[in-house]
């Protein structure tokens, strides 16, 4: 699952990517949108005009799980199972989704659920289906506070482990101090780091045409999101330089202790 | 009543007798076997004079309630309890603390009685709340609040001491920047006059003696 407590810190925008990032590494993966409500990865994967059941039917025994799956336009091995739009979010109810999330995960390699913000319904609804988490922040002090809540929710789920990505990360406000910086957040949230996303326009346009960052292999947040890809897969990925300069210096110097 | 009977052995001794008490079971089971053997099966002490009954506990460690049904039982006719002894003194609260790790997250709130001496970090949002002093090896970002039931004496200890907040009985302070607090030492909040006052921790032994025994070199 893709979470992060606060709203509008990239989750659904991550979960678009990560989930193309992998597909486009080849494996079978599928979406599910559990922001009932207020339902966007379709929008930002550019699907909407193709939904025809949502989560809610299917909950709802209207129709059967594989025909509310929409595939993608561009991956054959790519679905979204997209949130109800109108519906009321008590719709759906926490086995609801573990059981749709057991199916699928028979069928797909990988199955990202996008968690609304919020520690209520819609995130006991996503938290339920998931076996591992994904934390999504950014380097602003009440992102970092509601990410390192979540992550003592998801202890209590019995989600452990879960894996960090700092999403809009700007190097030159970090460097002046005028951001937080990415050693400052990991020492607060103390969990492993599985990517640096910098801040980048074509984010923007991205998600307003409806075509996932990770398509344009010429913006650096697209090849932050293919290597958290590839270290989902297992890879080990260094982590981008995102300001050559202090790049690798910094990291010599703290595998010496010195930083 | 058959079965278990070997809680409680009851041995003579030159001044009285001496009722061993197992430490591992229910302290209920103590009371019922103790009443059974004093009325069935050693009835007979019970007829002679008078007679001081020595109690050790083993490692068990009573209530006064408990101490109390326990004097209670055995006080009848000759029998006297003349003392009641655990091989476990009661705890020194200079010594006894708690030591616990993790991480306390925002949201999350840690609180229990008397000193605790927490490995980890309290982060922005969380609370550490204790009756007694706390000691925090880690980074105390969060809320603390030690004596929260009023020890003013109480202190908080942090190897690394940036909180949002800190409290210590009644009193409420938030780090001023003029505490200039720096990252090199380990500093402790204690109360001085009605103000909270912060330290290196060199000084806890000198400004609390009785928080900690005092290592006094060879």
């Amino acid at each position: 699952m893709v979470t992060s407590g606060k709203g509008g810190v990239g989750k659904t925008t991550s979960s678009a990517n990560i989930a193309t990032a992998l597909a486009l590494l080849g494996k079978k993966v599928c979406m599910v949108d559990t922001d009932i409500g207020l339902r966007n990865l379709d929008v930002v994967m550019g699907l909407e005009n193709r939904i025809i059941y949502d989560l809610v039917d299917v909950a709802q025994d209207r129709c059967r799980l594989e025909q509310a799956l929409v595939k993608d336009k561009r991956f054959d091995e790519l679905y979204l199972l997209p949130a109800a739009q109108t519906k009321d979010k008590h719709a759906v109810e926490p086995d609801d989704v573990k059981k749709m999330v057991t199916s699928l995960k028979a069928t797909f390699d990988y199955v990202i659920i996008d968690c609304p913000a919020g520690i209520e319904h819609g995130f006991r609804n996503a938290v339920a289906g998931a076996d591992k988490a994904i934390v999504v922040t950014t380097p602003e002090n009440a992102a970092v506070r509601d990410a390192d809540r979540i992550i003592g929710l998801l202890d209590k789920h019995g989600i452990q482990g879960p894996k960090l990505v700092i999403n809009r990360a700007r190097i030159n406000m970090m460097r002046s101090g005028d951001m937080l910086d990415i050693d400052e957040i990991c020492s607060v949230l103390a969990i492993d780091l599985l990517g640096i996303v910098p801040d980048d326009e074509y984010v923007i346009k991205a998600a307003n045409t409806g075509e996932p960052t990770v398509m344009n292999p010429n913006s650096k947040a697209s090849v932050a999101y293919r290597n958290i890809a590839r270290r989902i897969l297992g890879d080990s990925v260094p982590l981008m330089a995102l300001d050559e300069k202090s790049g690798i210096f910094s990291k010599v110097k703290k595998f010496f202790g010195m930083g | 009543m058959a079965g278990n009977q070997h809680h409680v052995t009851i041995k003579g001794r030159k001044d009285g007798l001496v009722f061993v008490l197992d430490d591992r079971c229910p302290f209920s089971d103590l009371l019922k076997e103790l009443e059974y053997k004093l009325e069935k099966t050693h009835q007979k002490l019970l007829s002679g004079p008078l007679m001081h009954v020595y109690v050790k506990l083993g490692k068990r460690q009573i209530t006064d309630e408990e101490r109390q049904a326990l004097e209670n039982m055995i006080n009848r006719r000759n029998l006297v309890v003349h003392s009641v002894e655990s091989t476990l003194n009661p705890p020194d609260p200079r010594t006894s603390h708690q030591v616990l790790a993790g991480i306390v997250r925002s949201g999350q709130v840690l609180e229990l009685e008397g000193n605790l001496i927490f490995i980890g970090d309290v982060n922005p949002g969380g609370s550490i709340i204790t009756s007694g002093d706390l000691f925090v090896l880690g980074s105390l970002r969060g809320l603390a609040h030690a004596g929260a039931k009023g020890n003013s004496e109480a202190v908080i200890a942090a190897s690394h001491l940036k909180p949002t907040q800190l409290r210590i009985a009644g009193a409420v302070s938030r780090p001023p920047d003029e505490w200039g607090i720096g990252d090199a030492s380990m500093m402790f909040a204690y109360m001085k006059d009605d103000l909270m006052e912060i330290e290196k921790i060199t000084h806890l032994y000198r400004l609390r003696p009785n928080a900690v025994e005092l290592y006094k070199g060879e």
